[in-house]
């Protein structure tokens, strides 16, 4: 923690800390509620109890997220699918939607904003949307466990991108490729930092086509928002402006998880006593998250949250290889 | 570089607000259906068709399990039992799953106005994607 904060804590920051804490012992406290028989241990607690720790949970879930730069879907199936008593399939479901309603809320705002693309966005979620398809049906037709073991793997691998990933504020784009320039992959944007308008060029389209093809495919399988992979990918690949890369990450998660949105929901796999609090629970709480960005220490937050997946991304793992039921 | 003209830019403007406008509307009505579909399942305005009390000995199996111990019907066959509380949920679910549809349709005449064929059929093309993934047709929903 820096030397400054440490000597005068915000409160609010104090106030998270404390938040995050309390996620953290009310998550090792929920292990055991569920009694010991059948694949996905049945709790123990009334019915209403899960409602509203979801609620609770996701609301929690929604304050970090936002000024940890990471979409609340991350967070939400390992969190979810590993300490609640839900099957991974409604818990993907509802974390396609939860992420989905997040991208469709902040979608009008960024486009309007410029900082969403829609030239740079639309050819990605083309294909990021037929793979995502694909990653939906198969993860549908996976044994859970294989699922469970993959998303720990998944998120281990996200917390390690998190850890080492460099960003670059503005990436020089010497000369676009030819299929960015064919489709016009350019724009213009105002930085609200330095009120300077930033002109911008994509290039590497080809292979950033191929990426969004694999980032839909995990997308539509675990039922997490890419914009953990999504952002890396505009922004140090494809040359974007990281500005520009966070806003049109969340204009393609927004087509991406439609279509793999309704392959659960014609498959049944959208529980709404499951969905509903998660969506509404996480909505609320990123509209704190979003006020409290000036305020909090980014990367105070961010270090909480790369905990919070590590832990997560290992219960995943020993639940999906039933070393931790 | 070769930074983008203001006419281009406006352009680009142009498209943003249209897709925003449309986009916006479209959460803020599945998102409302979404709200008023919970409050009447948990008041029980609306009887559920799988009570409320028996979720816990369910929720925790795997979907086709749960679809075969519940008699939940998969596809778009749910709206025969959209009056019951838990499923007239999937009305809100289903509107934002399906807002993306107006705003890649709005676009299409803009860009064909434009003589910018290869983004009309880009829209197009994730239209139709999005339209066979609702229809189930490409996850065997039906």
């Amino acid at each position: 923690m820096p030397q400054n904060l440490s000597r005068h804590p915000s409160p609010f920051l104090t106030a998270l800390q404390r938040a995050g804490t309390g996620l953290l012992v009310f998550l090792m406290l929920t292990v055991p509620a569920y009694a010991a028989e059948g694949v996905v241990p049945a709790s123990s607690m009334p019915w209403w109890f899960w409602p509203m720790a979801l609620f609770v949970t996701c609301f929690l879930i929604g304050i970090v997220a936002v000024p940890a730069g990471i979409g609340g879907g991350t967070l939400f199936v390992p969190i979810i699918g590993g300490f609640f008593p839900f099957h991974l399939d409604f818990v993907r479901g509802a974390g396609l939607l939860v992420a989905l309603a997040s991208a469709l809320a902040a979608g009008p705002v960024l486009l309007r904003g410029g900082l969403s693309s829609l030239r740079l966005a639309l050819p990605l979620a083309l294909i990021a949307s037929m793979s995502s398809i694909a990653g939906a049906m198969l993860g549908l037709a996976l044994p859970a466990s294989v699922i469970q073991t993959a998303l720990g793997l998944i998120v281990l691998g996200i917390v390690t991108l998190m850890l080492v990933s460099k960003k670059s504020e503005f990436p020089q784009v010497a000369q676009p490729d030819r299929l960015s320039s064919a489709l016009g992959i350019h724009g213009v944007f105002i930085d609200g930092a330095s009120g300077r308008a930033i002109d911008w060029q994509g290039h590497r389209t080809p292979l950033g086509l191929v990426l969004f093809l694999a980032i839909g495919v995990m997308a539509g399988m675990f039922g997490i928002g890419a914009g953990w992979a999504n952002v890396p990918a505009l922004n140090l690949l494809m040359g974007a402006p990281l500005k520009v890369s966070a806003g049109t990450s969340g204009l393609v998660l927004s087509l991406v998880d439609s279509s793999a949105a309704w392959v659960y929901l014609n498959r049944g796999a959208v529980l709404p006593m499951v969905a509903v609090p998660s969506v509404v629970g996480m909505m609320l709480g990123a509209r704190i998250g979003a006020r409290l960005l000036h305020i909090l220490k980014g990367s105070v937050i961010r270090k909480m949250v790369i905990t919070l997946l590590l832990f997560a991304g290992i219960r995943a793992l020993l639940k999906g290889l039933g070393l931790w039921v | 570089m070769n930074p983008p003209t203001n006419s281009q830019a406006r352009q680009q403007l142009d498209e943003a607000f249209r897709y925003a406008f449309l986009l916006d509307w479209g959460t803020r009505i599945g998102l409302l259906a979404l709200v008023l579909g919970f409050a009447a399942y948990m008041s029980g305005l609306l009887t559920p068709h799988v009570p409320l009390d028996q979720l816990p000995s369910v929720w925790n199996l795997p979907v086709k399990t749960f679809l075969q111990r519940t008699g939940t019907p998969t596809g778009w066959d749910w709206l025969d039992l959209a009056h019951k509380g838990d499923i007239s949920n999937l009305i809100g679910i289903a509107l934002l799953a399906g807002c993306s549809l107006p705003p890649l349709l709005g676009l299409i005449p803009l860009y064909l106005k434009r003589r910018d064929s290869a983004y009309a059929v880009i829209c197009a093309l994730i239209a139709i994607v999005l339209v066979l993934a609702a229809s189930g047709l490409l996850s065997g929903g039906h």
